[in-house]
Formats: structure tokens, sequence, C-alpha cells
């Protein structure tokens, strides 16, 4: 399963003050995209706007998918053109739930470690054994087991940034985007957050872009490389 | 004059000693009108406390999660009238109770439902205040975090709400604290009468008026020591709120 997207003349600015300019990209094959710049070129932004938690003030995003559309369209969307070509999808809470975003700063909740991995399952009301075993079988695979009954916010960043992925990938997201997600993390850390994003990738084929600063992770995940500049992806590698 | 002072404070000490010796038997004995007075004042700032806190919370909530036109006045208010003077309460309740106000026709005046009104309106805005100033602060990462998640605005307000939860209930309690203390409002809408409209506080305030110490006493010892419970379980709950941050 994967979800593939275009971003479409992204324009983008905070109190008159552009900082997404014309920005134009198309991630159109499932795997790994690194994301870099320099400080403020608007790495950020472009991610937020992607993961559509924020809109772009001109331009649009599009995501595109083999499966079927979720859920099917009624006959006053089809009317309104909500869907420009059959295969691009609407931009609603079903859409959302298919992505996902690992903010910079992971915004962990006050409660065990085990409820913060649980918490996208929950809201998509699955049933409690059900998350009772993924959530298990993900916080075995981030290393943070024995840690499932702490309170979160106890936690080192290292393992509050497993912790994010943890509670990002529970979700299985076709399209998954992670801000710097080793930035203030050891060696160590950093080597188990590249394999699990190795790991993801190899297991279901999601789209993964990743901002980062980090040269050699774009090698060591074999990612195809975006430059943004100033508000502007400046150079690809694909 | 020396030693009519004397044996006054004498007399007063004595009286004391005894009301304290027979405040203890009521306490132990579990005097029948004891125990209705408590469980009335329980009863009334109880049912204060929830309606307080049905509305309050839904206030606090919704001026500390929307933006709209007046919200800065609505804030003020609401940390205003935190304060609220009891008995100006009692004295505005009473004016619209009484026979002649706009709502004298239900004649609630001197019954319990007025003191749980009068309570009700002292409670609101503490909690809807304190609740308010919970979910404010409550780090907006935990939203944008939510919807990262997948999320629906109504969830993310939840858990916003579940974030704020040591605040809130802090807000409550304090709440709580406050209208089980309170003897303005409730003495002028409720009238302290005898087994009807007798609450702990309405009580002290008039038997020790009357010289009669042993129930007040009783009461005074039994209104301390709850709004210890009170205190202790305000201090624990801040207590859990603050969880060690390792960040
Ligand atoms: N919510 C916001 N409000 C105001 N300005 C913002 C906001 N978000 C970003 N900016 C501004 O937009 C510019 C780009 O920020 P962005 O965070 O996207 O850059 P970045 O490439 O991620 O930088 P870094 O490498 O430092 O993370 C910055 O100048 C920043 O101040
Ligand atoms: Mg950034």
């Amino acid at each position: 399963m994967s979800l593939r997207l275009t971003a479409i003349n992204i324009c983008k600015s905070y109190n008159g003050k552009p900082v997404l300019k014309d920005c134009s990209v198309s991630f159109d094959s499932a795997g790994i995209y690194i994301l870099m710049g320099p400080n403020g070129s608007g790495k950020s932004t472009f991610l937020r706007i992607c993961a559509l938690l924020e809109n772009p003030d001109e331009g649009k995003i599009n995501y595109f998918s083999d499966i079927p559309i979720i859920p099917p369209l009624s006959r006053g969307e089809l009317k309104r053109g909500v869907f420009s070509e059959n295969n691009i999808l609407k931009r609603d809470i079903e859409l959302k739930r298919r992505i996902t975003l690992l903010l910079p700063r992971v915004g962990v909740f006050n409660t065990t470690v085990f409820k913060n991995a649980a918490y996208g399952l929950k809201i998509r009301g699955m049933g409690h054994d059900e998350i009772e075993k993924k959530v298990n079988t993900v916080l075995e695979f981030v290393g943070l087991s024995h840690k499932k009954n702490h309170n979160a916010l106890t936690l080192s960043s290292g393992e509050t940034q497993r912790l994010g992925i943890a509670r990002a990938m529970v979700i299985e997201p076709e399209a998954l985007f992670l801000d710097e997600p080793t930035a203030s993390v050891d060696q160590e850390n950093t080597e188990i957050i590249e394999n699990i994003i190795l790991n993801m990738k190899g297991k279901n084929g999601s789209t993964v872009i990743i901002a980062t600063h980090d040269i050699s992770q774009a090698e060591r995940l074999a990612g195809r490389v975006l430059i943004m500049q100033d508000g502007k992806i400046v150079e690809t590698s694909f | 004059m020396g030693g009519d002072r004397g044996e006054g404070g004498k007399f007063i000490m004595d009286s004391i000693t005894e009301g304290f010796r027979r405040a203890f038997s009521l306490i132990f004995t579990l005097d029948i009108e004891l125990l209705k007075i408590i469980f009335l004042s329980l009863k009334v700032s109880g049912t204060a406390l929830l309606i307080a806190t049905a509305t309050g919370l839904s206030l606090g909530a919704f001026v500390g999660l929307k933006r709209f036109p007046l919200r800065g006045i609505i804030i003020s208010l609401m940390n205003t009238f935190m304060g609220l003077p009891p008995v100006v309460v009692g004295l505005f309740l009473y004016l619209i109770l009484s026979r002649s106000g706009p709502f004298g026709f239900m004649g609630l005046l001197y019954t319990p439902s007025a003191m749980v009104i009068a309570q009700s309106i002292l409670a609101f805005p503490i909690v809807a205040s304190l609740s308010h100033s919970a979910i404010v602060n409550v780090d907006p990462i935990i939203k944008q975090a939510s919807m990262t998640l997948g999320a629906t605005p109504f969830q993310v307000t939840l858990n916003i709400m579940r974030e704020a939860r040591y605040g809130i209930m802090s807000g409550i309690i304090a709440a709580l604290g406050r209208v089980m203390a309170e003897v303005g409002a409730i003495l002028i809408v409720g009238g302290n009468i005898a087994g009807y409209t007798r609450v702990m506080t309405t009580t002290i305030a008039l038997e020790t008026d009357k010289g009669n110490f042993e129930l007040a006493i009783a009461l005074g010892i039994i209104l301390l020591l709850l709004s210890l419970t009170i205190n202790m379980t305000l201090h624990l709950v801040q207590r859990r709120g603050m969880v060690k941050i390792n960040i």
C-alpha cells in the first residue's frame, strides 16, 4: 500500500514574509526521500503542508493511491469537482488518517508510554485487544517494551524520539513525514531510528519524506535527495 | 474590675471546655441532628459543584480553545467573579427570589434549591477560570501532535482537556473548598431553618451567636476536617500533575 503525492506551486507566507515560493515537487513513487537545506529555508513548513496540517496560501497537494478511494464519492462532491482526477484523494480525515508527520519536538502526552503509542489506534476506534497486540509489537520494535508503563514525559530524548516513531508507525501510515527525527539523538539511537525507518520502508512500501541536516543520513538510508533553498526545491537527485 | 474580668474569662473557658466535651459526644454518638446538618451541607455543596463543573468546564474549555470577539472580556469577567463576595451573591439572589422579585413566583427562597443556586454561582467562575487557565497552558504541540495522528477536531479537544486534567481537577476541588466554607450567601437565601436549610456553616454562625457552643464546636471540628481533606486532595492532585520532565 502506498500513497504518492505531488506538491503543486505551493506558496506560503507568515506575517507577510514569504516562506515557500511556488514550490513544486512530485513524489511519484514509494520510497525514501531526504529533504535538505539551510536553516529557515522552509523544510518544516513544507512538511506540515504536505502532511495536511496547514493549508498553503496558494497551490495544492494532491494525493494519489492505487487503492480505491475511501469513502466513495457523494454525488454532491462529484458535482463540486472535489476530485479533478479519479485517483486524487479528497482532503479529509480519511486521507489524513493514512499519513502522519513526526514533528521535530515529538509532543508526548502526559500519560504512559503505552497509551502514547496507542493513541492513533484508539481514536480510530480499534478494539482493545488489537490495540494491545499492535502496540506491544511496535514498542518491542523500537526497544521501549520495558518502559511501557512509565510516564512518557520521563523518557530521555532518544527514547522520546523512538516513542514518537512508534506512535507514528503503529497507525501504519502510507505516507510518513519525519522532521529531523535524529536531530538531538546520539549515534546509537540514530542508528536504531534509521533501522526502524529502513525496516518500515521494506515492510509496507510507504512514501517516507525526511527533513535532515545530516548528509550521511541520506546515504545510509539510500534516499533520493531534494535540496530546498529559500522556499524552493532547487535540486533533486531523481 | 480586674477580678471581674478574670471571672468572666473563667466562665468563657469553662463553657468552651464544656462545649468541646459535648461536641465530641455529639460526634461520637452520631447525633441525628448533627448528621442531618452535615448531610445537607454535602448535598447542597455537592450538587452546586456538579452544576458548576458542567457549566464552568464547558465555558472554560470553550474560551480556552476558541478564538472569538469579546473573548478577553469573558476571561476578565471569569477572573473577577472568582472572588465574588458571598453576601453579595446572597443579596442579589434574595432580591431575585423574594416574593416581589422577578422569580418570586417559583417559591425558592429559603429552600435548599436556593442554596444550591447560590453556591453554583460562587463555584462556577472558579471552575471556569481555573479550567480555562489549565487548558490554555497546555503546550500547543499537543494539539499538533494529536492532529498528525489523525484526531478529529473533537478528539483534539478531548486530548487537550486530558492533558489539562490535573489543573481542571484542582479548579473543581478549589471550588468545593470555597462553597463548603461559605456562609454569607446560603444564610441569606436559605435562612438556616432547622431541619430544612441548616447546614454546617450557617449553624456555626447562628449557634455561636446564641452562645450554644457545643453544636457549633462539633460542626467546626468536622468542617475543619473536611477542608483539611479537601486541601490535602488538592495538594495530591497538584503533585501528581507535576511530572518530572527529562528533556
Ligand atoms: N508558524 C510560523 N509563524 C511564523 N513564522 C514561521 C512559522 N513557521 C515558520 N516560520 C518562518 O518560516 C521560515 C522557515 O521556517 P521552517 O521552520 O520551515 O524552516 P526549516 O527549513 O525547517 O528550518 P530548520 O532547518 O531550522 O528547521 C522561518 O523564517 C520561520 O521563522
Ligand atoms: Mg525545521
